[in-house]
């Protein structure tokens, strides 16, 4: 399509029904209460001029260029500010407005560089529009006296330029990087004619500032212009797709000149962001075109030989045969498959489908094992699926929001801006996690409630937050008794003096009297909502856990309503989907199990294979397989176990000890170190599919470029299932969702039809609920009544020791993304270079050890070396590492203990040494 | 310790508060519902070599399992 300008309302749009109605110019038009004037006007199609205004901040009527005259008023009133009522009647042009406007232009004008023609954003810039839409033919007072011509320009982020020339002083900046990212970073600093925009007093790059990217998109000037703008001109088309971090799954509309990608900017009409981005997302896509892409297939006898370079035929006749003379030597069940969640939903249904159609059997996982496989298994457990119940438009409504093991500032940037908002509206906040982390205190944010409790402890504060509902009559019965069973059973478990906070406050280190003010706060405060991350579930009772605020929201009734719920933070953009599309061992697409004979045989009915009934081997269990001999042969789409996974060594020596891996990646990653065929594939920018977000939101992914290597993922995948005999044959990628609705309940009214019509759906989207399901539980819950599961704690084994005294947790940060793949090759590396190690001040003096130190960080299974940050973020005995690079390998220190239910890993409690790295080490 | 025993070592640890019997059952479901029958058999080689090395309520969910 030509390049996508959206309209611009000039003002936000306000709930409820329309229902006052005015005259604009004769026009008439009936809007909500409290819409303004001005956004009356454009509703029934007239642009009242504006500078200031933009429809994703509020009015702030400063720019008087919105003057309009209403009937039995005097003066003109800015229409940005003034709200419509109920038979008011607007005159937007009048010869007065005409020459008032054209007044405030010559003002405007007089100070700002006459260098249209030469200008970044020539034909985008808001400025030049209005000068020609109120007619501006002079300016009488000259260019020649006082001005900003000469102000520099800040060119100190990688991805914007701040030229404060031309600068209109309208604060679209200052109040987009409040209002709609919550940082708070830029201002306006001066008075009268001296006032300018100021990033806190220093550059951008030094001071606050996210790189969201709000400020550049609202600005109505050249000011602040992408560099991508400035070096390869304005764009002339658009193509509308989804974001491929984190799982908040923006919508962008990538913009293009010819076949070259400009910026993407995100989307107003995506329902995950609505208008909004982060920093990777925004700028950070450069990898996708980055001079380390393979695109050329690869294949070696053996990981000591040198790659050579094949054609497509020849790379998966060779993977084919391979596979196939494994099987006849080692059987049936000794190769397997693990799917990515960063590929698309068709991408990953044709990998599994592969693995059980074609291997024939069920040796299927994916990276979700180590992140979020624990809320499949809880929420199943306890609500009858595996999804979070809400949708991300649903903390607006939120009263009460407990943010648990999660990092959302960092992890998912675009749905933490709208928390904030909220939370600036005056939602209270409890943050449950070992770490300060930004929520607890940032701009205008206080957390009510902090439980800073010892890494490893999640179940007993749940557990206590819960004992404190039953015991004080916090139950809200009247929702348990309809809606739920086994209350009785938990309730008598819960009640245990053993659970009470008093009981836990020692090992958990959370103080009792503010485990009981969170419990009451969240039961009585409102609409209380539940927001977890993957310090909920990388712990060995990670599935207890999410069973144990399933439990928790229950008892409260916070289930089935705007405002509530338990909401996973899923880490990649597609870790629900691949979980969706049967990506685990003992699971059909659509969560059903393998075992059922009437699934199974649907499955084999459409896919003319037999399927196997029995569970196939998790990736832990691959690697042990691997180990012990029986699993010979692994193929690998987009994902790099070798640096991700915990473990590393054990992860390294299963993989050295297979006779094949396969890897299907951008990138030759640290796997493909032991990889014997390498299948090159594309980034988000080259496909054409859908991602499901963490909201159960299935957006398009469209294909921006033609595939860089000739060949889609999923044709890569037919094609090896045909060489290997097992017919697999798609014109195109609305085939494969074709199927996937055909064969899958939640699935049945998706297609990519439906979705370019509506833009998205969230699933179930069938013929209950044609258009998807944006709250789920609402009348009854997916397994009928919402099932009470007792979650008694267990202690890790993981401890503390006089030889490993402190506890190391891990996450991620904004600029980075996981293994770092995508971000290391692009400008993020200027925000982290390198992994650090956070230490708490007192651990460090006990061992010597001066910010910037380099430290060797040791467990029982591996050592690595870090620089040393002081930090009291965490508590004593506490340290935290992110694992972006590499070269760190922050997993060469992460054991093989894992959740109980899901094997998935225990990242977050690993007991530690830190030391100094000492000068024979160093030398 | 082989994976198999530590595993459903850890598994038992949370159905100890169940009565011995349901304990015993709820753990031989789960690991029917998700282990490979190579880890099943493992685990039934384990539970007849070592049965010291398990958790009494994994032995008597891993001895259920040989019967399932």
């Amino acid at each position: 399509m030509s390049l996508l300008k959206e309209p611009d309302l000039g003002t936000p749009a306000r709930p409820g029904p329309a229902t006052v109605s005015l005259e604009v110019d004769g026009l008439p038009v009936t809007v909500p209460e409290g819409t303004s004037v001005m956004r009356a006007a454009a509703s029934c199609g007239i642009d009242v001029p504006k500078l200031c205004a933009t429809d994703s901040l509020e009015a702030f009527g400063s720019c008087r260029l919105c003057l309009v005259e209403i009937d039995g008023r005097r003066g003109t009133p800015a229409s940005c500010t003034t709200p419509v009522t109920d038979g008011m009647r607007v005159s937007t042009q009048s010869p007065k407005l005409e020459k008032l406007r054209q007044g405030v232009m010559e003002l405007y004008i007089s100070d700002h560089p006459l260098d249209c023609l030469t200008c970044s954003a020539n034909g985008d810039c808001e400025l030049q529009d209005m000068s020609g839409t109120v007619g501006l033919r002079q300016v009488r007072y000259g260019y020649d006296g006082a001005n900003h011509l000469d102000e520099k320009t800040d060119t100190s982020n990688p991805y914007f330029d701040f030229d404060a020339s031309k600068c209109i002083s309208c604060s679209r900046c200052v109040r987009a990087c409040g209002e709609v990212q919550g940082t708070f970073a830029l201002t306006i600093e001066g008075r009268g004619f001296g006032s300018k925009v100021s990033a806190g007093g220093t550059d951008f790059m030094s001071s606050e500032c996210v790189s969201c990217g709000a400020c550049v998109q609202a600005c109505p000037t050249a000011t602040l212009q992408e560099k991508s703008v400035i070096q390869l001109g304005m764009p002339s088309r658009s193509v509308i797709t989804t974001c491929a971090y984190c799982g908040v799954g923006c919508s962008f509309k990538a913009e293009l000149r010819g076949a070259e990608l400009v910026r993407m900017v995100p989307y107003k009409d995506g329902g995950a962001n609505e208008g909004h981005s982060c920093v990777k997302g925004r700028f950070a896509f450069g990898y996708a075109t980055h001079p380390d892409r393979v695109l050329t297939p690869m294949i070696r006898p053996t990981i000591t030989d040198e790659w050579q370079p094949v054609d497509w035929d020849t790379a998966i006749a060779y993977t084919a045969a391979r596979l196939r003379d494994i099987q006849s030597r080692h059987g049936v069940a000794s190769i397997g498959g693990i799917t990515s969640s960063r590929t698309t939903n068709e991408e990953v249904y044709v990998v599994q489908k592969m693995i059980r159609a074609a291997f024939g059997n069920n040796n299927v996982d994916t990276c979700a094992r180590v992140c979020h496989s624990p809320t499949g298994y809880g929420l199943k457990q306890t609500f009858g699926t595996s999804a979070g119940t809400q949708d991300f438009r649903s903390v607006a409504k939120s009263d009460v929001i407990m943010v648990i093991g999660a990092n959302p500032t960092d992890g998912h940037p675009v749905f933490a801006s709208r928390m904030k908002r909220r939370l600036r509206e005056g939602a209270k906040l409890i943050v449950v996690d070992p770490r300060r982390i930004d929520l607890v205190r940032s701009p205008h944010i206080e957390a009510q409630h902090h439980l800073q409790l010892a890494p490893g402890t999640n179940v007993a504060v749940v557990n206590a937050l819960a004992h404190v509902v039953l015991t004080e009559g916090l139950v809200d019965r009247s929702f348990v008794d309809e809606r739920c069973e086994d209350f009785d059973d938990w309730a008598a478990f819960i009640a245990r003096p053993e659970n009470s906070p008093e009981a836990v406050e020692e090992l958990t280190g959370v103080p009792a009297e503010e485990v009981r003010q969170a419990a009451r706060l969240f039961a009585t405060g409102g609409n209380a909502a539940i927001y977890y991350g993957l310090g909920v579930t990388e712990h060995s009772q990670g599935s207890t856990m999410v069973m144990g605020m399933a439990n928790l929201a229950m008892a409260t009734g916070n289930i089935g309503r705007e405002g509530v719920g338990v909401n996973p933070l899923r880490g990649q953009n597609n870790v629900q989907g691949s979980c969706d599309m049967g990506s685990f061992p003992h699971e059909l697409p659509g969560y059903r199990h393998v075992s059922d004979d009437v699934v199974r045989g649907v499955f084999e009915n459409m896919w003319g294979s037999t399927l196997q009934a029995e569970p196939g081997l998790r990736i832990p269990n691959m690697f042990d397989a691997a180990v012990e001999g029986s699993f010979r042969a692994l193929y690998v789409q987009g994902e790099d176990i070798a640096q991700s996974d915990p473990n590393i060594k054990h992860v390294h020596a299963a993989l050295a000890a297979l006779e094949l891996v396969v890897v299907q990646d951008l990138f030759l990653n640290e796997t493909a170190k032991f990889a014997h065929v390498f299948l090159p594939g594309t980034s988000f920018l080259e496909k054409d599919g859908t991602f499901t977000n963490a909201e159960r939101r299935i957006n398009r992914v469209r294909p921006v470029m033609a595939p860089k290597t000739g060949k889609h993922e999923w044709q890569i995948v037919a094609e090896i299932a045909e060489a290997m005999g097992y017919p697999m044959r798609y014109d195109d990628p609305s085939q494969i969702m074709d199927e996937i609705a055909a064969l899958t309940p939640t699935f049945a009214g998706v297609s990519f039809d439906k979705l370019d019509k509506l833009g998205s759906v969230q699933w179930p989207c069938n013929d209950a609920a044609p258009e998807g399901t944006p709250i789920m539980h609402m009348d009854g819950f997916v397994r009928g009544r919402g099932r009470f599961v007792q979650t008694p704690f267990v202690p890790t084994r993981e401890r503390s020791t006089r030889k490993y005294p402190l506890i190391l947790t891990t996450g991620r940060i904004l600029s980075q993304y996981n293994v770092g793949a995508q971000t290391r090759r692009t400008a993020n590396v200027a925000w982290h270079p390198e992994d650090v190690l956070e230490i708490h001040p007192h651990d460090a003096e006990d061992r010597g050890i001066s910010n910037g130190d380099e430290v060797v960080l040791t467990s029982r299974v591996g050592a690595t070396t870090l620089r040393a940050v002081l930090a009291d973020r965490m508590p004593v005995g506490v340290v935290y590492t992110t694992f972006h690079h590499p070269v760190t390998g922050a997993n060469v220190v992460t054991t093989e203990n894992s959740d109980w239910a899901t094997n998935c890993p225990e990242y977050k409690v690993t007991a530690v040494q830190v030391g100094l790295k000492s000068p024979a080490m160093a030398g | 310790m082989s994976p198999q025993v530590r595993m459903i070592n850890d598994i038992a640890a949370q159905f100890r508060h169940q009565a011995p019997d349901a304990a015993a059952a709820a753990i031989a479901e789960h690991i029917r519902a998700f282990w490979d029958p190579r880890m099943r058999a493992e685990l039934a080689r384990r539970v007849e070599a070592e049965p010291e090395a398990l958790d009494p309520l994994a032995l008597a969910a891993g001895r259920l399992l040989t019967t399932m």
